[in-house]
C-alpha cells in the first residue's frame, strides 16, 4: 500500500508495488493526460513532476513514492494557463499532439525554475522528450515566450509590491 | 488473394503487376455497374465511395447557435480536424468562436472515402466541403427569407446571423437552425460558393488548432487513452520472425501473476498476411503493467518460418547484385540509353541505399474493442477506419453493420495506422472475454519489432556526360520489396503507385533515359512510410544530380536546374506513369517551372552561393510527389565526422493555401524527419529479427540534433482556389535527405550513398 498525493488530492494504491507509476496514473487512477511511449524513459512522453521535478513516470515504481506529491498535465494549473501551456498554443505547437503533456511538463519545470532561458538550456532539458511530428522549432519558440512572459509578470508583481 | 481487397483507382486501368493502382486500400466493394467503356474516373472521384458534399452528414447547427461540423477525415498532427472546420464555417458564414468539431465514425456508406493517407484529405474535399458549408449557408437564408415573407435574394447570411437590408431584421443561425435544416438541400449546380476574397478564414493564419486547449491540459482522447467500464489489458507476444507461429507455450508461470486473468492464443498470420493479426500469445490482465509482466513471464518456443534467415546486411548485398545486373523489368525507355553512354565522354555511376524504417508514431498502434448483443464497438486510433470496420467484421465473424469503429484522434500515424491488425487483436481478445472491453497497446518494442516497415532498397544510377557535361543518357534501376507482397503472392516488382512515386513522375531534360526494375523478394512486412517509394527514388536521384554535376564541374543548383530543362508541362503517362497520384493528368500534369521556381526559393532562402567556413556545406534538392513540388537547401557542420543541421530552406508549391500555419507545420515536421534519416534512423535485421528495439536504439532526432533554424517558403500561387490543390502532409519529407547529404559532400567531399550517416564520416 503505498499514499501519495496526486494534483493535490490524496490517493492510495496497494496493487503491485513495482507498478510504474505511469500505469498507476493512466489505468488506475483515470488520469490518461502523462503518455505511453517507451516505457524505458528515452522518450519523455510520461513525464510528471514528482515533488516539483520534472521525472519519468514509466520507470518510477509507485511503492517509492510514500508521500510524494505527484503533479501531472491535468494538475498543471486551474485552468489550463500556466504560461508553457499559453505560449503552446498561442504558437500552436503541437502536431499529434500526443507528446506534448510531457514536453510542457518537462518545459514547465524549466521556465518555473530559472529565470531565464538560453537555447543550451533548451538543448539541455527539452532533449529528454521525443516529439516524431517534429514541432521542436516550435517547442523551442514556445519555452522562450513562455519564460518571457514569467519574467514579465513578476517583474508587474514585484512593482505592484513596491 | 482476397476478394478484391484492393480497387483499382489508377486510372485507365492501365496497370500492371497485380493491379494495385493506389495506396488506397479499397476494401469497399466494386462499383456495381461500371460499363468498361465509361470515363475514367480521377481523384476523388474514383475513391472507394467517393465523396459527399451533404450538408447534413457534416454539418449540425443546435438552437443555441453552436455549429458541430463531422471531420470525417482522421486527425494525426496535419491538422486536418481544424482545417475542414475552417473551410465548412467559412462557407457557412460562421463565427469560429461558435463552431466544434465532432469526429465521424468508419461509415463511407454515409461519409464518403475516409482513408486518411496520400496526402489528399483537402485535396479531394476541399470543394465538397465548401459547398457542404454553402448549401447549409443557403438554406438558413432560404428559412429567414420564407419567415420574413421576402425574396431569398434580399438576405444574407454572415456572421453567424442572416440580415434582411430592407427591414434591418436579422436572425441567428439558432434561431433559425430548425426551419433551416428541414428544407430540401438546394441543387449543387444552385450554389454560389463564396468568392476568395470573402474568405475570413481559409488562407488566413489566424486560426487555432481545434484541440489546442485538450492538448495542453491533458484532456484528449488518443486511442491507448480509452476507458470503457470492466475492461481489461492486453498485450501480445508476436512471432518474432515473420511468419514464424508458435512451437511450444507455457503460460504456467504468466497465469500464477495475481492480476492476470487469461492467456490466449492468437492464430498466425497466413501469407499474403495483409492487415491480419500476426499472431501469438497474448497475456490479459487486469491493468497494462500486469499484462507486460505476464507476457515477460511466458515461455515461448517460436517456429520461425520462412523467413528465419532474414539478414538485413547481406539483403543489401542481394539487392545490389539484382540492381547491377541487366534484364530487369524496362519500366520507362526513351531514345537509346545504350548507344548514347557508349558515346558519352563520360559516364559516372553510384548506388545508394536506404534502409528499413518504422513509422515510431509516439503513440504506439493501441485500440479498445467490446462486444455486447452480438454488436462490436471498437475505438481506435486508425487512418482508415471503414477499412478497419470491414476487416474486424471479417475476422469477428459479424455482418458489417453490427460493428461500429469509433476514431479517436492519434498520436501520430505516419502511415503505420492505415493497417488495422492491432484493432482486429482487440476484437480477437474482447471476444475470448465473452464480449468484455479489451484495450490492447503494442509496446514500443513490439512497434519496432512487428510493424509495417517502409521497404529497404538499392537504387543504381548510371549516366553518361557529354564533353560539355551535359547529361545525354540516364539509367535507373530500382531494387525494392514491394508494398504488394503483403496483398498478393509476392510480386517481387514495384506496383505502378511505387514507381509513380518519383520515378517515373521525375522531370528530366534528358533525352535517353532508361529505367528497370529488377525483382526482389520481401521478408517483412512492407508497409506505407509517410511519402513512401519517394523517400528512395528521392535520395538516389537527387543524390545523383548532384553527382553529375560534380562530374561536370558545375554548381549543384545550376545542373539541378538544367536537369529540370526548360518550363514546361509534362503528361506523367508519357514517362509511364499510369498512376499521376491518381489524379487527372490533364488537371495535374508535371509542371516543370513549378519545380525550378521552389528550387530557386530553397536556393535563395539559404543564401545559395556564399562563402562557406571549412566543414561547413550547402546542398540542394527538389522533388515533385503528391502532386507538390518541394524543394530544401540545407546547411551542414561536420566536426570529427558528426553532422549537424543547423540550417534548413524548405520551399513548397501545393497550389492555393487552406491553412498556411498547418503547411508551415508540415514542412517544419518533415525537415525534422529527414534530418533523423540522414543521420541516424534504420531498422537491421539478423536472423529474420528486427536488430532494434526502442528508442535507445532506434534513433529518431531530439531538440539538440533539430535544425536551430527552419525557414519555410510558400511559392506559387497561394489563391489559386479554382485550381486543384496539391498534397500537403508528405511531399515536404523526400527532399529532406538528398539535400543534406548534399551539403554533406559540399562541406567534405565525401559522398554519401547509404543511410543513415550514422559514423560513416568518422574516421
Amino acid at each position: 500500500m503505498v499514499t501519495l498525493v496526486i494534483n493535490g488530492e490524496e490517493r492510495r494504491f496497494d496493487g503491485d508495488q513495482d507498478t510504474p507509476l505511469l500505469w498507476v496514473l493512466r489505468d488506475e487512477m483515470g488520469l490518461t493526460g502523462s503518455k505511453y511511449g517507451c516505457g524505458i524513459a528515452a522518450c519523455g512522453a510520461c513525464t510528471v513532476h514528482i515533488d516539483g521535478a520534472p521525472s519519468f513516470a514509466c520507470i518510477t515504481p509507485v511503492g517509492v513514492l510514500e508521500g510524494a506529491e505527484v503533479t501531472t498535465i491535468e494538475g498543471l494549473s486551474e485552468s489550463g494557463n500556466h504560461p508553457v501551456q499559453e505560449a503552446w498554443r498561442e504558437l500552436n505547437v503541437a502536431q499529434c499532439g500526443y507528446c506534448q503533456a510531457g514536453q510542457i511538463m518537462q518545459a514547465a519545470a524549466l521556465v518555473d525554475q530559472y529565470d531565464t532561458v538560453t537555447d543550451d538550456d533548451i538543448d539541455a532539458v527539452m532533449s529528454a522528450n521525443l516529439c516524431r511530428c517534429g514541432t521542436y522549432p516550435r517547442i523551442r519558440a514556445a519555452v522562450k515566450q513562455a519564460a518571457s512572459a514569467k519574467a514579465a509578470k513578476s517583474g508587474n508583481q514585484e512593482a505592484e509590491a513596491q | 488473394m482476397r476478394d478484391s481487397p484492393i480497387i483499382n483507382v489508377s486510372r485507365r486501368g492501365l496497370l500492371g503487376g497485380m493491379g494495385a493502382g493506389a495506396l488506397v486500400l479499397a476494401v469497399g466493394l466494386p462499383r456495381p455497374g461500371r460499363a468498361q467503356e465509361e470515363e475514367p474516373e480521377f481523384g476523388r472521384d474514383a475513391m472507394p465511395n467517393g465523396w459527399r458534399d451533404d450538408p447534413k452528414i457534416f454539418i449540425a447547427i443546435a438552437a443555441d447557435g453552436l455549429v458541430t461540423v463531422t471531420c470525417h477525415r482522421q486527425e494525426m498532427g496535419q491538422g486536418v480536424r481544424t482545417s475542414i472546420a475552417m473551410v465548412v464555417a467559412d462557407e457557412l458564414g460562421a463565427d469560429w468562436e461558435k463552431v466544434r468539431v465532432d469526429q465521424a465514425p468508419g461509415d463511407e456508406e454515409k461519409y464518403g472515402n475516409q482513408d486518411t493517407d496520400g496526402s489528399r484529405s483537402l485535396r479531394h474535399h476541399f470543394m465538397p466541403l465548401r459547398r457542404a458549408g454553402a448549401a447549409a449557408r443557403t438554406m438558413l437564408e432560404q428559412a429567414a427569407a420564407e419567415q420574413w415573407g421576402v425574396d431569398v435574394s434580399e438576405v444574407k447570411a454572415d456572421g453567424h446571423k442572416v440580415s434582411h437590408a430592407g427591414s434591418g431584421k436579422s436572425l441567428g443561425y439558432g434561431e433559425l437552425a430548425t426551419a433551416a435544416m428541414d428544407l430540401e438541400v438546394p441543387e449543387r449546380d444552385s450554389l454560389a460558393l463564396k468568392d476568395p476574397s470573402e474568405f475570413r478564414y481559409i488562407g488566413k493564419g489566424s486560426i487555432g488548432l481545434v484541440d489546442n486547449m485538450d492538448i495542453t491540459t491533458g484532456n484528449t482522447t488518443y486511442g491507448i487513452d480509452v476507458k470503457r467500464d470492466g475492461m481489461l489489458y492486453a498485450v501480445v507476444a508476436r512471432p518474432p520472425v515473420y511468419g514464424g507461429k508458435v512451437a511450444s507455450l507455457d503460460d504456467s508461470a504468466a497465469l500464477a501473476i495475481e492480476g492476470v486473468e487469461r492467456v490466449v492464443q492468437i492464430d498466425p498470420a497466413e501469407f499474403p498476411t495483409e492487415f491480419a493479426p500476426l499472431g501469438g500469445v497474448a497475456v490479459i490482465a487486469r491493468n497494462t503493467f500486469l499484462a507486460m509482466k505476464g507476457r515477460d513471464a511466458l515461455q515461448i518456443e517460436w517456429e520461425d518460418g520462412p523467413n528465419a534467415d532474414y539478414d538485413s546486411e547481406s539483403y543489401r548485398e542481394t539487392l545490389s547484385q539484382a540492381a547491377n545486373s541487366p534484364g530487369g523489368k524496362v519500366i520507362r525507355d526513351e531514345g537509346d540509353y545504350d548507344e548514347a553512354a557508349s558515346g558519352a565522354a563520360q559516364t559516372v555511376e553510384a548506388e545508394y541505399y536506404i534502409p528499413h524504417l518504422a513509422q515510431a508514431p509516439m503513440e504506439p498502434p493501441a485500440a479498445v474493442v467490446e462486444i455486447k448483443d452480438g454488436k462490436a464497438e471498437a475505438w481506435a486510433c486508425v487512418q482508415a477506419p471503414q477499412v478497419t470496420r470491414l476487416r474486424l467484421a471479417e475476422r469477428l465473424g459479424l455482418p458489417e453493420d453490427a460493428v461500429k469503429v469509433n476514431v479517436t484522434l492519434l498520436g501520430g500515424g505516419f502511415g503505420r495506422k492505415s493497417k488495422p491488425d492491432f484493432v482486429l487483436e482487440a476484437g480477437i481478445l474482447s471476444q475470448a472475454m465473452d464480449g468484455a472491453p479489451v484495450k490492447l497497446t503494442w509496446t514500443r518494442e513490439d512497434d519496432i519489432h512487428h510493424g509495417y516497415y517502409h521497404t529497404v532498397s538499392v537504387e543504381k544510377m548510371s549516366a553518361g556526360l557529354d564533353a560539355e557535361g551535359k547529361t545525354i543518357a540516364w539509367r535507373h534501376r530500382t531494387a525494392a520489396p514491394t508494398i504488394g507482397s503483403i496483398f498478393a503472392p509476392d510480386p517481387a516488382q514495384k506496383l505502378p503507385f511505387e514507381l509513380g512515386m518519383g520515378l517515373l513522375n521525375m522531370p528530366l531534360a534528358v533525352e535517353n533515359i532508361r529505367a528497370e526494375n529488377p525483382q526482389a523478394q520481401a521478408h517483412v512486412r512492407i508497409g506505407w512510410y509517410r511519402s513512401v517509394s519517394n523517400i528512395p527514388h528521392a535520395f538516389a536521384i537527387q543524390s545523383f544530380a548532384a553527382e553529375l554535376a560534380d562530374a561536370a564541374g558545375r554548381d549543384q543548383k545550376d545542373y539541378l536546374l538544367e536537369l529540370i530543362g526548360p518550363a514546361r508541362q509534362i503528361d506523367p503517362t508519357n514517362q509511364g506513369d499510369v498512376w499521376n497520384y491518381g489524379e487527372n493528368p490533364d488537371v495535374y500534369p508535371i509542371d516543370t517551372g513549378r519545380m525550378a521556381a521552389v528550387v530557386e526559393a530553397a536556393a535563395e532562402g539559404i543564401e545559395w552561393g556564399r562563402e562557406m567556413p571549412q566543414g561547413r556545406g550547402l546542398g540542394i534538392a527538389g522533388h515533385y510527389s503528391f502532386v507538390s513540388y518541394v524543394a530544401v537547401a540545407a546547411e551542414v557542420e561536420v566536426v570529427d565526422g558528426g553532422v549537424t543541421v543547423p540550417r534548413v530552406s524548405i520551399a513548397i508549391d501545393c497550389g492555393a493555401h487552406v491553412n498556411p500555419d498547418r503547411i508551415r507545420s508540415q514542412m517544419e515536421g518533415a525537415v525534422i524527419m529527414g534530418v533523423g534519416q540522414a543521420l541516424m534512423t534504420e531498422v537491421t535485421f539478423a536472423e529474420g529479427r528486427a536488430v532494434q528495439d526502442n528508442f535507445d536504439t532506434y534513433l529518431v532526432p531530439r531538440m539538440d540534433q533539430a535544425p536551430k533554424r527552419i525557414d519555410v517558403h510558400f511559392v506559387g500561387d497561394d489563391a489559386a482556389y479554382d485550381r486543384p490543390l496539391g498534397g500537403v502532409g508528405e511531399p515536404g519529407l523526400p527532399p529532406v535527405v538528398p539535400a543534406i547529404t548534399n551539403a554533406v559532400f559540399a562541406a567534405t567531399k565525401k559522398r554519401i550513398r547509404r543511410l543513415p550517416i550514422a559514423d560513416q564520416l568518422r574516421s
